[in-house]
C-alpha cells in the first residue's frame, strides 16, 4: 500500500529484521513479573510445582515475553509522527518457555499503513517478534501494532 | 488453586469464570520494572496530563497480561493457550477495578477452542477486546 503521508524510506523498510539477541531467562525475573501482574499461580514460583508437571523448572507467564529484549530496527525505521499508542497485540505460542532458557529474539518490520480517524492522519506499524530458544525451537511470535498520529495543538 | 479443565467440560457460549483486578498506581510501577516499559504515562502524573491524559494509565501489555491470566486460571495446568490476541480500545485508570471475562465463541472439529476475551469496568464500558485460541486434554 502507498501513501502520500508515509515516507517512502519507511514502505522500502518493510521486511527488514533487527539482528538477534540472546537473552537469559532468570528465575527471579519471571517470579518479579508474576508478582507485578499479580498472578499468584504457582507454576512461575513453585520450582517443584512446576517439575511435577513436567516442566523444566518454572515456566514464564504468557505474556512474561514482552519483557524479553529485542535489537531495534535502524534509526531510520520511524514514523514522522510523534505520538503512539499501543493498538494490540496477537501472541501465537508454540512450545512453553522455563527459567534456564535461552531465547533469541529478532523483530521484523511487518507492515506499514495508513488511515484517518479521531487522532487525524494516524500510520500504523506493525511489527512481528519471534522468540527461538537454546534448542532452536519457535516458542512464540508476537504481532504488536503500533498507532502514531501528530497530537493536535490545544 | 487451579482445578484441570478438560474438552469435555467445554459447550458453546460457556462463561470463563471472572478474574477482577485491582490495579494501583504502585502495580503500575512493579510492572514498568518487571516489563522494561518505562513510558512516563504510566508513573508520573505531571508527564501524563501534560499528554492530555486524565492521570497516569495501565500499560496495555498489563492489560494482556490480565487477560491472560483469565485463561491460564480457567485451563489449568494441563490446557495449552496457543492464541491470544487483544486490542486496546480505552484507557483504565488505578484505583478502579478491572473484570477480566469471556466465553466459548466455537469449538472446532479438530478440538481447538475459541474464545471471546474483554476487559471490563463496572459500568460496564470494554477497554480491551480479544480473541483467545486453548487447546484442552481428553477424558478419554
Amino acid at each position: 500500500m502507498t501513501s502520500e503521508n508515509i515516507p517512502q524510506d519507511l514502505i522500502n523498510a518493510i521486511g527488514i529484521e533487527s539482528s538477534p539477541l540472546e537473552n537469559d531467562i532468570e528465575k527471579g525475573a519471571i517470579r518479579r513479573f508474576a508478582e507485578a501482574i499479580e498472578d499468584s499461580n504457582p507454576i512461575y514460583t513453585d520450582e517443584s510445582y512446576a517439575k511435577k508437571l513436567n516442566y523444566r523448572s518454572v515456566v514464564a507467564p504468557p505474556t512474561f515475553l514482552r519483557s524479553v529484549l529485542t535489537n531495534p530496527l535502524p534509526d531510520n525505521i520511524k514514523s514522522p509522527y510523534s505520538a503512539v499508542v499501543d493498538g494490540g497485540s496477537v501472541w501465537e505460542y508454540f512450545e512453553p518457555v522455563c527459567a534456564g532458557d535461552i531465547i533469541t529474539t529478532k523483530t521484523k518490520l511487518q507492515d506499514v499503513f495508513d488511515r484517518d480517524g479521531r487522532l487525524g492522519n494516524m500510520i500504523f506499524i506493525i511489527r512481528v517478534t519471534s522468540y527461538t530458544n537454546q534448542n532452536s525451537e519457535l516458542v512464540a511470535t508476537q504481532t504488536t501494532t503500533s498507532i502514531t498520529y501528530e497530537p493536535k495543538e490545544n | 488453586m487451579n482445578q484441570n479443565l478438560y474438552l469435555e467440560d467445554i459447550s458453546n457460549g460457556m462463561e470463563i469464570p471472572t478474574v477482577k483486578k485491582d490495579p494501583t498506581t504502585q502495580q503500575l510501577v512493579k510492572y514498568a520494572g518487571a516489563s522494561g516499559d518505562f513510558y512516563q504515562i504510566h508513573y508520573d502524573m505531571d508527564y501524563a496530563k501534560n499528554n492530555g491524559l486524565p492521570g497516569v494509565i495501565l500499560h496495555g501489555a498489563l492489560k494482556n497480561a490480565f487477560l491472560a491470566q483469565l485463561l491460564t486460571d480457567w485451563i489449568g495446568p494441563l490446557g495449552k493457550l496457543n492464541k491470544l490476541e487483544v486490542q486496546y480500545r480505552g484507557m483504565d485508570l488505578p484505583g478502579v477495578p478491572v473484570y477480566a471475562k469471556g466465553n466459548v465463541k466455537e469449538i472446532s472439529s479438530d478440538g481447538t477452542i475459541n474464545c471471546e476475551i474483554w476487559l471490563e469496568k463496572e459500568d460496564g464500558e470494554k477497554t480491551t477486546v480479544g480473541k483467545a485460541i486453548i487447546t484442552l486434554p481428553s477424558k478419554n
